[in-house]
């Protein structure tokens, strides 16, 4: 093979591996929109704060130490060396289950039956309280953030495939950030486990009831506020997982909330309602941004992919304005 | 009776306006919001805390305190705007705009405005052409300096030939990453290098593409003009690909603590270009640990002293400083105006003595203004990230830019601008 095709064959990878990452931020967006109706503006800042928090339990660190020190003034900063990841991890995960509660009887309990637009209108809200929360909570400077998951490339996979060049060329192998090869594979999980849930339990039939029609779903008894606690709280799941693989990349910080951009083609892709569609869509994305700016970059520049990614899933929405894996659009007169 | 209470608070706070005029106003545009918000702390805090030292220990400058006036800006244009607009009321000095965005709409309304622009080490380069740009300074430095130092530091590293290396520039996507681009392909054709320029759209955060590009194309020299998240991930992509740290080379606003500390040992090596000293081993930080820190009069909780760009924030109140004592001397009076401040800064002259005086001898190289030269010496040092004691060190001295490539093209920006917009140039 020649060192072009090869090196074809790392962007797709790359690409792919890409698309997860984006495919984790969407999935929060789907299933709340798919059991409520809701476009949640907030999905990012959830990835933020999540993280955030995390780090917060992982080193110790008093929340809201700088309002307490300025209203006593204290100087504390720290409770302790910190806890293990796991102990950490579980804790965030509480803190994101009192989060949904909280959500669902200050903000959704008074909205019910309200246009889908009132809704979303605050979720922006929510996302820009949760914002300043979360820097009163924990200050705003870059923290690391480090699980314990390997990050750089593979020198394994480095040398294997150096091997598939065609004699005479000069090739140093392939790279695959192994960031990116964990994260495929808790995406992979994520989803086993949210299709299992949601096939297999009563939860996941409840869910699935309220997701198909609302009012059918309260006819059979099926407690709508409960359903959004639950899958609130699983997108404040999805969304620590989200904010975990994105803040090891460059540190957990106030811009990880911009990761939503990402998400958004994804969704237009895919479609709204489809947790399938919400991984179809971040690999199609992620393959098509990263092939564009190999091929097409550096003719105009360079620095596609934003735009590039909207191109894309603006094409698809010609033909099926519910993304690839929506549910039908059905009007009738 | 109610009449004359009310009569009595309107004569109250009128006389109290009245003071509050007599201060020597100094807005700070300020971002400790938003996605920038990591790097607009530190700045912020260094830039009040040096003003606060001078009204706590000095009672002021001349005997005038000085009072920062913060308006949040989120590092947004718009609000940057908003807060020009609605302190230059107040009898604002100098607006230092922490952002290339801002000032560049600034520029003109301040010019009409008459109140002079500090863009220090920002901003447009051009602005350092003082016979155009009358009411704009971007010294000590300008971007073009920077990268006619960066290329002179890789000269002095290849022993001083250049030609066939092959050097890329990663570039945030906006006029501030396109600024070096000019002087970088103008040296291109000196020195005989090959430039490749790698754009990254805000905020930067996936940069997998470019640095696939890097790695396939193995350039010597890896440049960066970045900013926030973006300077985080592409030092982290470099580590990733084992790029060697030793030749990525990045701004000064790619060269603080934040930018290689979530890297961890991966960072070890990484260079940025230096406007000033690093760390806190200065007395003007005992002074500021003392009046300040101690006091509880801290603009943040004292955890940043010493930081890049804390540090960068006292270079740039030290600055406002001293044009301010020039400006008070020049026209006799220690209760300003802006036209005065303006002034002042067209005559600024810091030199080491004076420096050494401040308690901040060796910090910076000596700053010296004049009518037609706004951008001051246009100096530089190599500082280098050990990511075993997490700290800085200058590893060079402070390099002067290549002045034949940068002010030719400086007077030939300058000159479209004056043409643009109606200019005649001042004869100074």
């Amino acid at each position: 093979m020649t060192p072009d095709f090869l090196h074809t064959i790392e962007v797709i990878l790359n690409g792919l591996m890409a698309g997860v990452m984006y495919s984790l931020v969407a999935l929060g967006f789907v299933l709340i929109f798919k059991a409520s109706g809701i476009f949640n503006y907030a999905q990012g800042v959830m990835a933020l704060f999540a993280a955030l928090t995390l780090v917060g339990f992982q080193t110790g660190q008093v929340p809201f130490s700088h309002l307490i020190n300025e209203l006593f003034g204290t100087q504390i900063h720290h409770w302790g060396p910190g806890m293990n990841n796991l102990i950490a991890i579980l804790l965030t995960i509480v803190v994101m289950i009192v989060f949904a509660w909280l959500v669902e009887k200050l903000v959704l309990q008074h909205m019910v039956n309200q246009e889908p637009i009132i809704l979303f209108m605050a979720t922006i809200g929510l996302a820009f309280f949760m914002e300043g929360l979360g820097d009163l909570m924990w200050g705003a400077d870059i923290k690391t953030l480090d699980v314990g998951i390997p990050s750089g490339g593979s020198f394994w996979w480095e040398d294997v495939t150096r091997t598939w060049v065609s004699e005479g060329y000069d090739y140093y192998g392939m790279y695959i950030d192994l960031l990116d090869v964990y994260a495929t594979g808790i995406a992979v999980l994520l989803v086993t486990i949210l299709t299992l849930f949601s096939q297999f339990t009563k939860t996941g039939r409840a869910l699935r009831a309220v997701a198909d029609d609302h009012q059918a779903a309260l006819t059979v008894g099926i407690s709508l506020r409960t359903i959004w606690v639950i899958v609130w709280s699983i997108a404040g799941i999805v969304a620590l997982v989200a904010g975990i693989m994105w803040g090891s990349k460059s540190g957990v910080q106030f811009s990880l909330s911009l990761i939503a951009l990402k998400a958004l083609p994804v969704l237009i892709l895919g479609g709204f309602t489809s947790i399938p569609g919400a991984i179809i869509g971040g690999l199609i994305i992620g393959v098509g941004e990263k092939l564009f700016e190999f091929w097409i970059g550096p003719l105009v520049g360079g620095a596609t992919e934003n735009w590039f990614a909207y191109v894309l899933a603006l094409f698809f929405l010609m033909f099926r304005p519910q993304g690839l894996f929506g549910e039908r659009i059905i009007e009738r007169v | 009776m109610k009449f004359m209470k009310l009569l009595a608070s309107m004569v109250l706070s009128m006389s109290v306006a009245g003071v509050a005029y007599s201060d020597l106003v100094i807005p700070s545009l300020e971002y400790r919001t938003g996605p920038y918000a990591p790097n607009g702390i530190h700045f912020a805090d260094g830039f009040t805390d040096y003003f606060t030292l001078l009204n706590e220990r000095d009672g002021g400058i001349g005997g005038v305190p000085v009072r920062v006036v913060s308006c949040e800006t989120a590092y947004n244009t718009e609000k940057g705007v908003e807060c020009y607009e609605s302190t230059k009321g107040q009898g604002s000095l100098v607006y230092q705009p922490m952002s290339t965005g801002i000032t560049y709409q600034l520029i003109p309304k301040a010019t009409a405005d008459g109140i002079p622009i500090h863009s220090m080490g920002y901003g447009r380069t051009s602005a350092a052409n003082g016979k155009v740009f009358s009411h704009v300074f971007n010294y000590p430095g300008t971007y073009w300096d920077a990268a006619s130092i960066i290329i002179k530091h890789i000269l002095d590293v290849e022993g001083g030939d250049i030609s066939g290396k092959n050097i890329a520039l990663v570039y945030h996507n906006s006029a501030y990453g396109k600024e070096p681009i000019r002087t970088l392909e103008k040296l291109a054709e000196k020195h005989g290098y090959n430039l490749t320029l790698i754009a990254v759209d805000h905020p930067g955060q996936e940069q997998k593409s470019q640095w696939l590009q890097i790695r396939r194309e193995r350039p010597d020299y890896v440049l960066m003009w970045g900013w926030g998240v973006m300077n985080q991930t592409a030092i982290q992509e470099a580590a990733n690909i084992r790029f060697n740290m030793e030749n990525f080379i990045g701004v000064w606003w790619s060269s603080s603590e934040n930018d290689v500390i979530p890297v961890g040992q991966g960072a070890d090596g990484y260079k940025a270009i230096a406007l000033h000293g690093v760390g806190d081993d200065f007395p003007i930080y005992d002074d500021i640990r003392k009046y300040v820190l101690d006091a509880g009069k801290a603009a943040g909780d004292g955890t940043n002293l010493g930081k890049v760009l804390y540090n960068r924030g006292i270079m740039a109140s030290m600055l406002a400083t001293e044009a301010i004592r020039t400006a008070q001397k020049i026209s006799g009076t220690a209760d300003i105006t802006p036209d005065q401040m303006r002034d002042g800064m067209e005559a600024l002259k810091v030199d080491a003595a004076r420096l050494a005086e401040i308690g901040l001898p060796n910090f910076a190289p000596p700053v010296e203004v004049t009518c037609s030269n706004h951008g001051g010496p246009g100096l530089g040092a190599i500082q280098q990230w050990d990511a075993d004691t997490q700290t800085w060190s200058l590893i060079t001295d402070f390099i002067a830019a290549d002045r034949e490539v940068v002010d030719a093209l400086i007077a030939e920006d300058s000159a479209a601008f004056a043409s643009e917009n109606n200019i005649t140039p001042r004869n100074c």
